[in-house]
């Protein structure tokens, strides 16, 4: 007779004091669903993990069940949670990237080092691109993250307690307007300008849509304005393929800019409410985002759309455009099946305008200056700029804005002053991990969307990894599969199993190449979305461009 | 009808509009496309991609599962890349299931299946850490070694039961399915429903002990015995006996089972099963203690047939010959078939000559149903409970569906989700609550005030359907002076409940498009259960929300078969068809059909039987599936009763806590072993069907009951159930269209069907009521308490309930060892503040004690339970709950106040051993 299990219903009670704790965390927090997450984040930040309690607290305040709560608490990396007979983790965790660049960059044996260094009271956690690797490799010390990192510098901001990060120098709300910042928008407001023309110079300039899919942006205004109202915008600030940091530049030096980008597509639309998405492990840009949105909704109140900020936990995979519409709404980030598309059925099942935030920040310029602006520029035929995110074997890793259809030898030459001393060019990543990798002998190809499929790769993000004669391409490829499988949202069989199952065939000596081909053709062909589609291009690439590797 | 024309494999095909292409694929019988996180009835997924075919166009393959045909698509499921899909997701899965290659854990494997189909061989890819077993649960075997994250257990239990226990947790390779917060399913707050097992397609999720891989001699489709819901089921027999059961499509559940109808059917098989006819010995008094079944042989002798039947036929004609008719009574069984219950009302009625027959509807909705005949001239449900789906607003008081009818629950919580709103009303907040839009968690006993006040707004609002009152009802003048005097702030510190709530509510449910009510025990078991339900009409009337799809009254029949024994005249007023015994028209009528003159007077009700036996008026009883020693209220007087009874013949399945009290017991049927007709909660008439022998020398009830009666002058000659539903049909003109054919084609039919060919009016009321005046009526009700208020020597109001695992006086599910095994104690429902008052640990031993009786049982925290209030169900006879209870009874429906006592409880006591 178990007396415990007699004197109580099943499964956990409320506790009376954990109950306080949360309802006094979450007293300005609306109760509904979708806030799970932004609630998860409130009592990690306070505790430091997710205990039982708490969370049982958290479903009888949000009338969810248990369940509800565990699962997509467990989804995303960010939170710990923590059982009634586990460990939890120490206060403070220091994260180290362990992705292509950083690997390049020494990620493995500085992890290494510091495990020993560091001792008990820290928790080491390799994590995947954290967006900075112009300055590999990076190691994050709670949320201040540590460029160049050496075994000292992280040591030191440990000891010194440094886990919060530096707010670089930015154009600020009262700069940008001095400087004829969010001009336009009023214009359009006041009726001013026409939806009608707007749309049409965007669409004249041929911008597309920047975070990789590369969608032109007029029409995708079109498409969700014909859909019937109310309509919300999601902003995709959730930067997370491995070698892209443009995102992170323009929201650090210039956040205003896809701010006006993104009330003047709100307004030529018709939108209701503007969702901000943005990858947690940019901590800096979220403290300026709260602060200038704060600015601008006091500077302009009647006129705004409702503007929500909301953070990330840490899922790749919430890059994905309807992925990071189920994150918004509270739930795992689990990417739709689609038709129907979200321009029809978005965020809270309205029709919804989605933009990569870049997008957005060149609104403004394309439609004060005209389309000509942004079209002129380009080589090969092609048109617009590109903000490429270099880093790899290069004497200037950055942020490089470039014509595009620039080729790969001449942004090495032109923007990234040539390759590292006591380097030569072996091979580069056009768009990041997903987008395969080319070899030198195609280093002239025009860098661009549609200009690289046919050779197995895409342009992407515009994520551009260098690598060289003293780097392994299979073993830049296996990292990168190790990056799918570790953020593959699990839905679905080719990726979720694919990407596990590539793994140990990819770290034999010689590659069963018929095998991974067959593999690859049902990532690529039955995978739900991009992630497992796009998974197998790497190793692909490999067999095709460095076969003497496998 | 329209259809899209579309091309698959080079072939044209139709579409219907709503079909996806494998939908199509399968009805045109055309290609035989894989699939596995399809389940039909279940929304799809589209995980698992062995679906995957080629659409001209498309980039990427489609899964034909989600995708619809559109006009000239062209679809091809066998090509090359299609095909190498379909194959490499089957291998992928494959390469992570266990070693045998073929689920271990069921022939059934729809992987295995497709494996084969295909002819994947042998994976080429290395295998998973398999993740541990889980057999923490007595109904369950949890094999994740096989798991192919199909999410169809997610769906199952999210979207379908809506317990919310599965979730998918962890992501990518690492992702899996998890109970609460990943912990051991047995102990989760699993409720044990078995949708999991029922959709998982490889073996993952199973019935425990393997049952899963014993094959079945022969598969018979039936209904559930347990609750009011009435699910159809199929039973799995292997050497005669019961193997498992799964859920089959019916109108009222939709292939859905609860643990009770899903697990619990092995007390069929308990050694305790009553096998051969036994006769009290004679040195053997009757005291009012219960016995130990396994005493039986200091109390009781075997005996055959003839010697039983003769002396219980022989004890009946003494005393009605003697004491005349009205000395004798009986009590029916409401969850025996209607063939069964009609052939007793019919003994009693030409045998006995007494119309004192009745059944436990009297402890149960009684009160409802007299309310509901004097209002709308008809006592059964106006929609069915599917109908909440089709409802804006569900309103739900005095029940707990989530604990008797689960699966009815589902479908409010699936509306719910569906975005429909629920209001509930309830004293104590219960796993439904979670789910509501509103939730009053009001006083106890306070229903006449919350719904008068309710009323109040309504009218004062000007939110009444006018046309609606003047068009089908009368004294609504008199119903809106009543209310005028329930002001919401008035009400509120009566009733416990928000001013401004009780206003938003009665807006709510006023201007709903379509609003339903439903209703159970809370509302039915108070001495002013008829002023409880007669609100609830009232509520109904007065906004027009009623004789519509998602509109109408509701009140949750409890037992499996409590309408049709109350529909076949099971009761002392009554006639077959709810026909007035004290009519002269109706008593000529059946004198005429029955060939037998019949008593002109109205019988007594379940507690006037046992007072009447206690002033020496009755003397002797017939009762057959019934267990009044256990389910009566005030026990001690009740058992009392039957202890004092010259002549006591029981017909059970078990030696209950009544026979134990018998002069003869006959051993009966049980529910599986018997074919005959059942009416469940929402008039549907649904066909049992037999599926294992009685054990031993077992009979049929309806031969027992023959016997009986030939042995009182009956000539009757009745060949089995079906001959017995043919009479029915000419006795109760509302089934007169139905015919046996017809129910053995369709399993299940809705009355009123009065003509062959009728297809049964699931919604009634649609124009008019079948009262004289074709209207309904307002009865006003004024707020009065309960007969026992809770004073300072008995502090505590006392409340009986029911729980999930248990089946009202457990004389079944205490034999389920599944069942017994998740909750084999009593347990009493306690405020955690109480108990720490009290100085009681959850888990300890508490006494309650009324002016009535006493009982001591465990402690269980309930955080749903308000302070003061105390509920406990009433099913387990070391602790049985209605020694406590009270048998006032409402002055209408002559239903007991088991809803309401006042009594003390104290630290300490010694729960006794169960007495079986």
């Amino acid at each position: 007779m178990n007396k415990k299990k007699i004197g109580k219903q099943k499964g956990r009670l409320v506790d009376s004091e954990a109950l306080l704790e949360v309802q006094k965390l979450m007293s300005d927090m609306p109760l509904r669903k979708d806030m799970l997450i932004e609630a998860l984040h409130l009592i990690q930040d306070e505790f430091h993990y997710l205990s039982a309690k708490h969370l049982v607290a958290l479903a009888h305040e949000m009338k969810l069940s248990h369940a509800e709560v565990y699962e997509v608490a467990t989804f995303y990396h960010h939170f710990d949670v923590i059982k009634e007979n586990d460990v939890p983790p120490p206060p403070l965790t220091v994260r180290i990237c362990d992705s292509l660049t950083c690997e390049m960059y020494g990620a493995k044996d500085l992890t290494e080092s510091l495990k020993h260094v560091l001792g008990e009271g820290v928790r080491i956690q390799p994590v995947p691109c954290v967006g900075r690797c112009q300055n590999a490799p990076v190691a994050v010390v709670g949320k201040n993250p540590l460029d160049l990192a050496t075994i000292e510098s992280v040591q030191n901001a440990v000891n010194k307690k440094e886990v919060c990060p530096d707010i670089p120098e930015y154009v600020g709300f009262s700069q940008y307007r001095g400087t004829g910042g969010y001009n336009l928008f009023q214009e359009c407001n006041s009726g001013k300008r026409t939806a009608e023309s707007v749309i049409d110079e965007l669409k004249k300039s041929g911008l597309r849509g920047l975070g990789g899919a590369g969608f032109p942006a007029g029409s995708k205004w079109e498409i969700v304005k014909k859909f019937p109202g109310p309509r919300l915008m999601a902003v995709n600030i959730d930067e997370g393929e491995p070698g892209t940091f443009k995102d992170r530049f323009y929201l650090e030096t210039d956040p205003h800019r896809f701010l006006e980008g993104s009330l003047i597509a709100a307004w030529a639309v018709g939108i209701d409410e503007i969702y901000i998405y943005l990858r947690d492990e940019y901590a800096a840009a979220y403290e300026i985002l709260l602060r200038e949105i704060k600015e601008l909704q006091s500077a302009f109140q009647d006129i705004l759309p409702q503007i929500y900020l909301r953070r990330g936990a840490g899922a790749y995979i919430c890059g994905e455009e309807s992925a990071m519409i189920e994150s918004i709404e509270g739930k795992r980030g689990i990417p739709r099946l689609r038709p129907p598309y979200v321009a029809e059925v978005g965020l809270f099942e309205r029709p919804t305008l989605e933009h990569n935030m870049e997008t957005l920040h060149w609104i403004r310029d394309i439609v004060e200056k005209g389309a000509k602006s942004f079209s002129s520029h380009g080589r090969r035929g092609r048109k617009g700029l590109r903000a490429f995110s270099v880093s790899g074997r290069v004497q200037k890793p950055g942020v490089h804005l470039a014509p595009a259809g620039i080729s790969m030898l001449e942004l090495i030459d032109e923007y990234c002053g040539g390759m590292l001393n006591g380097h030569s060019f072996y091979g580069y990543f056009p768009g990041g991990a997903s987008g395969g990798m080319l070899p030198a002998s195609l280093g002239d190809l025009p860098l661009d969307f549609d200009t690289l499929q046919e050779h197995g790769t895409f342009i992407g993000s515009a994520a551009v990894i260098v690598f060289s004669d003293q780097d392994s391409a299979r073993k830049l490829a296996l990292n990168a599969m190790r990056f799918f499988e570790h953020e593959s949202c699990g839905q679905c069989t080719p990726c979720r199993v694919g990407t596990a199952k590539a793994i140990p065939l990819m770290e034999q000596k010689t590659w069963n190449k018929s095998l991974l081909e067959e593999l690859s053709q049902t990532m690529e062909d039955a995978s739900i979305c991009g992630l497992g589609q796009a998974a197998p291009n790497p190793l692909r690439c490999v067999m095709k461009y460095f076969p003497q590797e496998v | 009808m329209e259809t899209i024309l579309f091309e698959l494999n080079g072939q044209n095909l139709e579409a219907l509009v709503g079909e996806s292409i494998l939908q199509a694929a399968d009805r045109a019988g055309v290609a035989d496309i894989p699939r596995l996180c399809y389940k039909e009835g279940y929304r799809t997924d589209g995980n698992c991609r062995s679906c995957v075919v080629e659409i001209e166009g498309e980039r990427v393959l489609a899964p034909s599962c989600c995708r619809y045909p559109q006009q000239g698509m062209k679809v091809n499921s066998i090509s090359e890349r299609a095909v190498h899909s379909q194959k490499m997701v089957l291998e992928l899965l494959l390469a992570d299931m266990p070693e045998s290659g073929k689920s271990p854990y069921t022939p059934n494997s729809e992987l295995d299946e497709w494996v084969e189909k295909l002819g994947i061989s042998k994976p080429r890819f290395s295998r998973r850490v398999q993740p541990a077993f889980d057999n923490s649960h007595p109904a369950m075997s949890v094999n994740l070694d096989t798991c192919i994250q199909c999410t169809r257990c997610v769906r199952a239990c999210r979207e379908v039961q809506v317990n919310d226990v599965i979730g998918m947790a962890f992501r990518g390779s690492h992702a899996e399915i998890v109970f609460d917060f990943g912990d051991p399913m047995g102990d989760s707050t699993c409720v044990g429903c078995g949708e999991c097992v029922q959709a998982c397609p490889t073996g993952a999720l199973m019935p425990a002990n393997d049952v899963g891989l014993a094959v079945p001699d022969k598969k018979v489709e039936s209904v559930c015995p347990y609750c009011g819901v009435g699910c159809l089921l199929t039973y799995h027999v292997k050497e005669g006996k019961l193997l498992r059961v799964d859920g089959r499509e019916g109108p009222a559940n939709h292939e859905r089972l609860c643990v009770k109808g899903r697990y619990g059917f092995d007390y069929v098989h308990h050694p305790d099963r009553l096998t051969k006819p036994l006769i009290r010995r004679k040195d053997a008094p009757k005291t009012i203690e219960l016995l130990q079944p396994k005493d039986w042989q200091k109390v009781f002798r075997e005996a055959t047939w003839e010697e039983a039947l003769d002396f219980a036929a022989d004890g009946f004609s003494k005393i009605r010959d003697e004491n005349g008719p009205d000395a004798l009574a009986a009590f029916g069984c409401a969850k025996g078939s209607n063939e069964e219950a009609y052939l007793l009302q019919k003994l009693v009625r030409t045998g006995f000559g007494t119309n004192n027959i009745d059944h436990c509807t009297r402890l149960c909705h009684a009160s409802s149903v007299n309310a509901l005949l004097e209002g709308i001239g008809s006592g059964a449900v106006s929609n069915p409970f599917t109908d909440v789906t089709e409802a804006e607003v569900i309103f739900v008081i005095g029940a707990n569906p989530i604990g008797n009818h689960p699966v009815a629950a589902t479908f409010m919580k699936n509306a719910v989700k569906a975005g429909k709103k629920l209001i509930l009303v309830d004293p104590r907040r219960t796993a439904l609550s979670r789910h509501a839009t509103y939730n009053l968690q009001f006083r106890p006993d306070t229903d006449v005030a919350l719904l008068n006040s309710l009323m109040h707004v309504i009218i004062e609002e000007n939110l009444c359907d006018e046309k609606y009152i003047t068009e089908h009802t009368t004294d609504f003048e008199k119903l809106k002076s009543n209310v005028a005097d329930y002001s919401p702030e008035k009400v509120a510190p009566i009733c416990g409940i928000p001013e401004e709530t009780l206003r938003e509510v009665a807006r709510t449910f006023a201007t709903a498009e379509s609003a339903i009510i439903l209703w159970g025990m809370g509302i039915s078991q108070h001495i002013h259960g008829t002023d409880n339900s007669r609100c609830l009409i009232a509520l109904s009337l007065m906004t027009g929300q009623i004789g519509r799809p998602g509109t109408g009254l509701h009140p949750l029949r409890g037992q499996n078969n409590v309408q049709g024994t109350s529909d076949m005249g099971l009761i002392p007023m009554f006639f077959p068809d709810y026909k007035s015994v004290t009519d002269p028209e109706n008593k000529k009528w059946f004198e005429d059909f029955w060939k037998t003159p019949l008593n002109p007077k109205t019988g007594l009700t379940v507690v006037e039987i046992v007072d009447a036996v206690h002033s020496g008026d009755v003397r002797g009883m017939y009762v057959e599936g019934e267990n009044p020693a256990m389910s009566d209220p005030n026990l001690n007087h009740a058992r009392g009763a039957l202890s004092m009874l010259d002549h006591l013949v029981v017909q059970d399945i078990f030696l209950t806590e009544t026979a134990g009290f018998a002069d003869v017991i006959f051993p009966a049927s049980a529910f599986p072993e018997k074919s005959g007709t059942f009416t469940n909660s929402n008039r549907q008439v649904q066909l049992g069907r037999q599926a294992i022998n009685p054990p031993g020398d077992a009979r049929q009830d309806w031969w027992i009951i023959q016997e009986v009666a030939r042995r009182l002058g009956l000539d009757w000659s009745y060949d089995g159930p079906e001959q017995i539903f043919t009479e029915i049909r000419k006795a109760t003109p509302s089934m007169a269209g139905i015919t046996w054919e017809r129910l053995q084609k369709e399993h299940s039919v809705t009355y009123p069907c009065s003509k062959e060919g009728d297809p049964g009016e699931a919604i009634v009321f649609r124009k008019g009521f079948p009262t004289v005046n074709k209207k309904a009526r307002f009865v006003p009700a004024k707020y009065t308490h309960a007969d026992e208020m809770p004073d300072e020597e008995f502090p505590f109001v006392f409340i009986t309930s029911r729980q999930l695992e248990h089946w009202h006086t457990g004389s079944m599910t205490r034999r389920a060892t599944v069942l017994n095994a998740i909750e084999p104690y009593p347990v009493i429902h306690v405020n955690p503040d109480d108990l720490q008052k009290l100085g009681v640990e959850p888990g300890e031993a508490v006494t309650i004690e009324s002016r009535r009786g006493k009982i001591s049982t465990f402690a269980r925290q309930d955080q749903g339970v308000q302070r003061g209030n105390l509920f406990m169900s009433f099913g387990y006879n070391e602790a049985a709950a209605n020694l406590i209870t009270s048998s006032v009874l409402d002055p209408f429906g002559k239903i007991p106040e088991v809803k309401f006592c006042a009594v003390r409880i104290s630290a300490g006591g010694n729960p006794e051993m169960r007495i079986g």
